[in-house]
């Protein structure tokens, strides 16, 4: 069976997501559940219920024909043509399950292709989410491929995670892997389990065995003002952050609603001034490496 | 409005300096002669807006661009001008210094600075850098304070040398919009290390531009060529008699369909076109005795290395309209990118079958005009419009084929995420994928930066916003103003505009 990917958007140029210009892959589906999603609809999967279909105004999404093959009865499936699509976003309001039609499947050959015809601009790849780990097969025979590649192995191959991913499942692609970029959501257990839906174990777990391989090449700290608690607790997390290798790039990123639905709209954002001080806190208790956002938006 | 109206606004103008009131004043007596004569056709193309003399006067007696070889006048000294051939580096910028105060253009400024690493190399043998660095400050703070024109243009590269390094220092460091840049490139010669550099100083002042060298240099002989105003090519000792532009959008508005557009408007048009040439060409080089200078006298120009430039912009408007509805296509789909190829090749074929009485190998050079400030509704050169560009790599790859054809300058602007300037890696990768693909120049605006590019000229931003109360030392800043207004620069960021010299005074 050819293994493929659910993509909810490539971006042929990016200059955040590691070093150098990279070519970034944001796959579809997440495993937590953030309050403050910026993306919500990349978190769940499409069941091609259809809903979505007689409310776009261009008629670019369309319900493919049942197939009847040997006894098996496929359901039909949500077509999108992006060609036709003008980028509306009607259909993601009409979603009930906050899904997206809109979203591609990519074998490794494809993607391959993809790749290459971009192979001048980049310095690397970045699969990302959604959380990209949750399609690790796909991930670990993409970057198989690209560093078996004479035209592409000199490509950068990272992912950026929750760092929710199973101890064995980063032993598995670390032999193809350049670097991790972890989120970090907060510090305390249930101030996690609030914002995410879930604890922080596994991520302290998946930051200490990529610093340990030296494939921590940034770990992501959002600061939300009264709800992630890196401030409460500015003597333990700077603790930690001053233990991580020193190669080990400390980005601090700052709350703001663009994007974000919910409840987490009525929490504030993160101004320059709150961030300056995070930053202070951190780097006179010996956190180096810190890396500021340059727009607050 | 009556002549004598237009003279008195132009001498109570509050926000004009007496220098820039005279060049203005002069432009109105020169508009007040008659314009040489045209036939009918021509005449009513002209006034239609199809074909444009880039305001260049009715009697031009300059021509638009000059390129001396400013090597030789360094080596030879000049008699006119009473200077001995230079021996130190001093005596070359004092030179240069001079020299450039006599060099006309169609803003009265020189547009042309000189291949500058290479002429001032041979004069800092057994310099210190810190000496060479003072003194290149100095140089460049004078260029700017009295040249005041982001047009003038400087070249360096694409070896790498010590002069080179410095200019690159100095110029990240003043952020001034003069003298503009140019950074020629060769994969072969400069090393990664200078190209980072360079685009590193992108994304601290939107300068240098970074040129496709051997792309450049395989276009003219070996006597070379050189950057000048904003992204013209033109051989070195040579430069440009005229500039007239041609507008695809209107003329794709006469068109019937596609055929009609490549059959028959195109290319009527495009004789019109050169009509007007040659009457330029013809009162520039029969008429008005500029080629009794002592450029000319003295071997650092040559009248045979002096071509007219054939304009053309509106191309994304053309390619929309012969598209038919939806019309927003270009830059966006094949089909549409397809069909811009296809008439930047038809132009190509036009220009390098047509000749010219004054010409370079007797031909004009086609060019991708960048627009001036009088420009609404049409978008300048092959650009994708303001506001609709893709993501810088779909951008590159919709506009790289045309590049191929125009010889004589093509100018696109990237414009970049200002997260580039937390990692100049990706601006650079971006230069080289860019250049591999066939782009002759690349540029990048940088969202934030005061300093902006408006075409191949620069502006800042603080300079625009205290125009309106205080008026302007430097003579761009008012077109960056008025290009404001008009094509909204500031309400989008980020966000390029594009204009070259309107000589106009705003009505
Ligand atoms: S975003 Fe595209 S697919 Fe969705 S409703 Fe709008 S046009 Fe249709
Ligand atoms: S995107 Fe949502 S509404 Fe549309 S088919 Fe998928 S699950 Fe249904």
């Amino acid at each position: 069976m050819v293994r493929v990917a659910t993509v909810n958007q490539i971006i042929p140029f990016s200059c955040v997501d590691g070093p150098g210009s990279r070519l970034v892959i944001f796959l579809q589906g997440c495993n937590f559940n953030c309050k403050n999603c910026h993306n919500p609809h990349t978190i769940d999967m499409c069941d091609s219920c259809g809903d979505c279909v007689a409310t776009c105004p261009v008629g670019a999404l369309s319900l493919s024909l049942s197939e009847v093959t040997e006894a098996v009865i496929t359901k039909p499936r949500v077509l999108w043509d992006s060609d036709k699509c003008t980028q509306c976003d009607t259909c993601l309001s009409t979603c009930p399950k906050q899904s997206s039609p809109k979203t591609r499947q990519y074998s490794v050959p494809q993607m391959l292709e993809l790749i290459r015809s971009q192979v001048h601009f980049i310095n690397g790849i970045t699969v990302s989410g959604g959380e990209a780990t949750l399609q690790l097969p796909f991930i670990i025979e993409l970057f198989q491929a690209i560093k078996a590649s004479p035209d592409l192995k000199h490509l950068s191959c990272m992912i950026d995670s929750n760092g929710y991913l199973s101890e064995s499942g980063w032993e598995q692609v670390m032999p193809y892997l350049d670097g991790a970029m972890i989120d970090l959501k907060s510090w305390q257990q249930h101030t996690h389990h609030y914002i995410t839906g879930r604890d922080n174990h596994r991520v302290f777990i998946s930051l200490k065995l990529l610093a340990a391989e030296g494939k921590l090449y940034e770990i992501r700290l959002l600061y939300i003002p009264r709800v992630s608690d890196f401030d409460n607790e500015i003597n333990a997390v700077a603790g930690y952050l001053s233990q991580l290798p020193a190669s080990v790039r400390v980005k601090l990123n700052a709350f703001q609603h663009h994007g974000v639905t919910g409840e987490a709209r009525q929490w504030g954002t993160c101004s320059e001034q709150q961030m300056q001080q995070l930053a202070a806190q951190l780097s006179q208790r010996g956190v180096r490496n810190l890396v500021l956002p340059n727009v607050y938006l | 409005m009556t002549l004598q109206h237009r003279i008195t606004q132009i001498t109570r103008d509050p926000n004009l300096s007496p220098k820039q009131k005279s060049n203005f004043l002069a432009l109105e007596a020169e508009a007040s002669l008659p314009y040489m004569a045209l036939s009918d056709a021509v005449t009513e193309a002209k006034e239609s807006g199809i074909i444009c003399d880039m305001f260049e006067g009715n009697a031009p007696f300059k021509p638009r661009y000059v390129l001396p070889d400013y090597a030789k006048f360094l080596q030879n000294g000049s008699e006119y001008l009473e200077l001995s051939p230079v021996q130190d580096l001093d005596e070359a910028l004092n030179a240069l210094t001079i020299i450039y105060h006599h060099v006309p253009s169609v803003t009265n400024i020189p547009v042309y600075l000189g291949q500058l690493d290479d002429i001032l190399l041979p004069f800092c043998q057994g310099l210190d850098p810190e000496t060479i660095y003072r003194k290149l400050k100095l140089f460049w703070i004078m260029l700017d304070r009295t040249l005041p024109d982001a047009f003038m243009h400087v070249n360096i590269g694409p070896t790498d040398n010590i002069v080179c390094r410095t200019i690159l220092r100095v110029d990240a460091e003043l952020k001034q919009i003069a003298p503009n840049l140019t950074f020629m490139y060769d994969p072969q010669i400069t090393p990664d290390e200078l190209l980072q550099i360079a685009a590193s100083n992108i994304c601290e002042c939107s300068k240098p531009h970074i040129a496709n060298y051997p792309l450049h240099a395989n276009s003219f002989d070996e006597k070379g060529f050189g950057i000048v105003s904003c992204y013209n090519s033109l051989p070195l000792a040579g430069g440009a008699n005229t500039l007239v532009r041609i507008n695809l959008k209107e003329v794709a508005l006469k068109a019937s369909s596609v055929d009609d557009f490549f059959n028959q408007v195109l290319p009527h048009y495009c004789q019109l076109t050169y009509e007007l040439i040659e009457a330029r060409a013809k009162f520039l080089h029969e008429e008005s005795n500029f080629f009794n200078s002592f450029l000319v006298k003295e071997g650092l120009i040559e009248e045979s290395r002096f071509a007219p430039m054939f304009g053309i912009y509106g191309m994304a408007e053309a390619v929309n309209i012969l598209l038919g509805t939806p019309s927003n296509h270009y830059g966006h789909n094949a089909a549409a990118n397809e069909l811009g190829h296809k008439i930047s090749k038809a132009l190509d074929a036009i220009v390098k079958s047509t000749p010219v009485k004054y010409g370079y190998h007797g031909l004009a050079l086609l060019h991708s005009q960048g627009g001036m400030n009088v420009d609404k509704d049409v978008t300048p050169g092959v650009r994708i419009p303001y506001g609709t560009e893709p993501n810088p790599i779909v951008h590159i790859q919709a506009l790289a084929e045309h590049h191929q054809y125009y010889t004589s300058g093509i100018s696109d602007i990237l414009t970049i995420d200002e997260t580039v300037k937390a990692n100049p890696l990706a601006m650079m990768q971006l230069c080289k994928g860019a250049l591999s693909l066939g782009f002759r120049e690349f540029s990048a605006n940088v969202a934030s930066n005061d300093l902006i590019r408006v075409t191949g000229y620069m502006i800042k931003l603080s300079d625009i916003a205290s125009f309106k109360q205080a008026g302007s030392r430097t003579n761009t800043t008012w077109l960056g103003a008025e290009a404001a207004v008009n094509t909204k620069i500031l309400e989008r960021q980020p966000r390029v505009i594009a204009h070259e010299q309107s000589p106009t005074h705003a009505k």
